[in-house]
């Protein structure tokens, strides 16, 4: 009833082509921006905004660079991990190396950074595909980790390997409250969640698509398959580059390579395939899906069954919940939750008379 | 169940009705990252049910420390940074004056929390693990890596080889294999190793494993051509097994195999069977049921039923024990805090902070602890957060670990130089004016 579309024209192109061609949508959304944005670092506790809020920002935008390379290029990858700590590392180093380098410059080159090692490992995708392209990027996965142990100089020859993201100075302000931190994430994040949509809906994004549906029709038809397929793995690496960063800056504030293993690649590759491979949205709800289940799992589960239960029993359980979970909704909606998302909706636009 | 909501209902009503006179309401919030499921949770289970059965000793058998409760609630990590930063956010603000003292029992999470701490004033101790140079107390004050560190434990590895071969200076032209998990936590071994053979002139060879390392044949022919006179075994996790048995394979004694403390509990023998008889490895814990503190917590917890583990064939092994120090330190600093800031009384954590930094267990105070021989005597200063950076040696015959040294000093000079070098780089990187340590009190 509320959700319906009657009676709004477009009358230009520019109308036509806009992102939300539903006013009702485009309201939700700007609500939805001054929520987040405006609301949320007045009224979240710090608990909530260092804790919950900021990282399920960074892994979105984690998965939003995996979905663009898994989602619409269709080259399956399991180093989102390695190129987010070569963002982190980049980032570090830049910063470190380079008298009075501006944090947001220092984002940007350590997101090219990520991304000419992710056109490198890309390589191997002009070659392969599928499980095979998956091994080939988990040699990434593997190698970078081993490379920043490896030499010391990426760490400033900490003895541990560990390095300390410095403060983040823009223009004279230090971010340094966990809301300051918050807004920069957020911005960063909507920025760049903006600038991947635009990509997606362009000639770009449709020469991805081309490409994952079918590479040799794609080649036929005149899409260059290798600029095609490197652009992809360049602009995937680009998005988890900059989530490293943000990952030591906003977030964690102290980075190890050892952080940046095998299980958190399989965890962004998680979330895209629980929130919609192929979808912007679905790496958010994705996102938010695997960082706070557990979270919420921990706070309910005790609170269900109190200390009747061995706390060694109730982590168990908790996991068993999780993974029971994540069937549940990959049953009942094989395309993820944002596929749920749309099929809410078109059921919105008819109700309340759905015949 | 319902019966002992109805309990705590009661009391906490009385406790609310009596709060302001009654001292016996007061209680002390510790907030424990644990970690009971992953690839570590042998580790965790053991280490936080040593933690809790001591904290429950304390509340069971002398009704709190000065009367003050000690209550605690677990947050689980997986041993995952993340997951560990959310679990201090969470904790921070729990209980009545906040989480008194943050102990991660993970590296990373150390790293991760390490300026948050000093923000939030909480202070953070971490046993045996952690940022070695945070030792050095004037540039970080909130962090204590208490007993022994990294660099403590190669040296005394090294101290003990060279009681072996009866004197250091029998040290010269030995090789010593150095056999370490290719990862920030075993490449912590390198500076120092490099630092005592260029003191004592012998050679290291060193000998990367990857993670997991569950696969070393290559590395052990390596060994078995350069004929090491040891191998120290800088290992975690399934590595330590798999090395044992590799040691046996290639006929290498392993006597003269020596493990860090991460590689010499029970979780790293017995998997290894036969062929970890003889194993040696440092440990600022002993392993044992036998003394009056673990005695304590058999009688006055698991004989209320109120024990935290599971598995009470646990109890006294190397990992429960070290949980059990954990929870020594952690009652002997809020004691000692309490002291000062007014014996019966909830403290923050700056105050706890102060506790932490006038602790000091001597042989009087451990005998009274029923934890002599337990744990090394510890004294910690403002400069020093390490403290007495001993370990003892104990030896694997089959069934359970033998001890077969007393403590074992660390080269206390080299060590602290390399601690106050490494402290003063970072206070430089990040800015820290170092403490003037005689003007604190």
């Amino acid at each position: 009833m509320l959700y319906r579309e009657a009676g709004q024209f477009k009358a230009s192109y520019a109308e036509d082509a806009q992102i939300f061609p539903i006013r009702q949508d485009r309201i939700g959304f700007w609500l939805l921006m001054l929520v987040f944005g405006v609301a949320v670092p007045f009224l979240a506790s710090e608990y909530w905004l260092k804790a919950i809020l900021i990282p399920v920002l960074i892994f979105s935008l984690a998965a939003l660079g995996l979905n663009i390379l898994t989602g619409y290029a269709g080259q399956l990858s399991l180093g989102s991990a390695a190129f987010m700590a070569v963002g982190a590392f980049a980032a570090y180093n830049f910063i470190l190396r380079i008298e009075g380098m501006p944090f947001l410059v220092a984002l940007v080159l350590a997101g090219l950074t990520a991304a000419a090692v992710g056109i490198l490992f890309g390589l191997p995708s002009l070659r392969i595909k599928g499980f095979y392209l998956a091994v080939a990027t988990l040699a990434a996965q593997f190698f970078i980790v081993w490379a920043l142990v490896k030499f010391p100089w990426f760490s400033n020859n900490s003895s541990s390997g560990v390095v300390t993201a410095q403060d983040v100075t823009i223009l004279g302000y230090t971010f340094a409250t966990p809301e300051a931190k918050y807004v920069l994430t957020f911005l960063i994040v909507a920025f760049m969640a903006l600038l991947a949509k635009n990509m997606v809906r362009s000639s770009t994004g449709r020469a991805w698509m081309a490409v994952r549906d079918m590479d040799v029709a794609a080649q036929v038809i005149g899409f260059r398959l290798m600029r095609t397929k490197l652009l992809a793995f360049a602009v995937s690496s680009f998005y988890c580059g900059v989530a490293g960063a943000l990952y030591a800056y906003t977030y964690i504030g102290t980075v190890e390579p050892e952080g940046f293993n095998l299980d958190l690649s399989f965890k962004i590759l998680f979330m895209i395939i629980i929130g919609g491979v192929g979808s912007i949205m679905g790496s958010f709800l994705g996102a938010a899906f695997i960082v706070l289940l557990p979270i919420f799992l921990d706070n309910f589960v005790p609170m269900i069954f109190g200390d009747s239960l061995g706390a060694g029993f109730v982590s168990n359980f908790q996991l068993i919940i999780f993974g029971g979970l994540i069937i549940f909704f990959l049953i009942v909606e094989p395309h993820g939750l944002a596929r749920l998302w749309q099929i809410a909706k078109e059921k919105l636009r008819l109700w309340p008379f759905p015949h | 169940m319902k019966f002992k909501q109805t309990v705590l209902l009661g009391a906490a009503m009385a406790g609310l009705l009596a709060s302001s006179a009654a001292s016996a309401a007061e209680e002390q919030f510790i907030g424990l990252p644990s970690y009971r499921v992953g690839p570590y949770a042998a580790g965790g289970v053991g280490i936080f049910g040593g933690w809790i059965d001591y904290m429950q000793l304390i509340n069971e058998r002398d009704g709190g420390v000065n009367g003050v409760k000690l209550t605690w609630e677990e947050c689980e990590t997986e041993y995952n940074n993340a997951r560990g930063v959310e679990c201090y956010e969470r904790l921070k603000k729990k209980g009545s004056t906040g989480n008194t003292v943050f102990q991660p029992v993970s590296t990373g999470i150390t790293y991760s929390v390490l300026e948050k701490v000093a923000q939030d004033k909480i202070p953070m101790v971490t046993i045996g693990y952690g940022r070695t140079d945070a030792a050095d107390g004037r540039v970080f004050p909130w962090v204590f890596p208490m007993i022994t560190t990294y660099w403590s434990q190669a040296s005394a590895i090294v101290n003990y080889m060279g009681q072996k071969e009866g004197g250091m200076d029998k040290l010269k032209g030995k090789k010593i294999g150095l056999l370490y998990h290719d990862s920030a936590y075993g490449k912590e071994s390198h500076a120092i190793m490099d630092k005592l053979a260029a003191k004592h002139g012998f050679e290291v060879i060193k000998i990367a494993v990857a993670h997991p390392g569950n696969e070393q044949q290559s590395q052990w022919l390596q060994i078995r051509q350069a004929k090491p006179d040891y191998v120290v075994l800088w290992g975690w996790g399934v590595m330590n097994p798999t090395a044992i048995k590799a040691a046996a394979k290639t006929g290498y004694p392993r006597e003269k195999l020596i493990g860090v403390w991460w590689s010499g509990a029970e979780e790293d023998t017995i998997p290894a069977g036969t062929a970890a008889k003889g194993f040696v490895a440092a440990g600022f814990n002993v392993a044992g049921a036998s003394y009056p503190v673990v005695a304590d917590i058999k009688k006055h917890v698991y004989g209320k039923d109120k024990g935290n583990m599971e598995d009470k064939s646990r109890i006294g092994s190397v990992y429960y024990n070290r949980g059990v120090v954990h929870g020594i330190i952690t009652v002997e600093g809020i004691r000692k805090a309490q002291e000062k800031f007014g014996k019966g009384k909830s403290l923050t954590g700056e105050q706890m902070r102060w506790g932490l930094e006038n602790l000091n267990l001597d042989d009087a105070r451990l005998k009274a602890l029923g934890a002599t021989g337990f744990m090394p005597p510890l004294k910690i200063t403002c400069a020093d957060h390490e403290g007495p950076g001993k370990v003892k040696f104990q030896q694997w015959d089959g069934t359970q670990w033998k001890v077969i040294t007393d403590w074992v000093d660390s080269d206390r000079p080299l060590v602290r130089g390399m601690i106050e070098e490494s402290a003063a780089a970072y206070a430089k990187e990040k800015g820290i004016k170092p403490r003037d340590c005689s003007k604190e009190s």
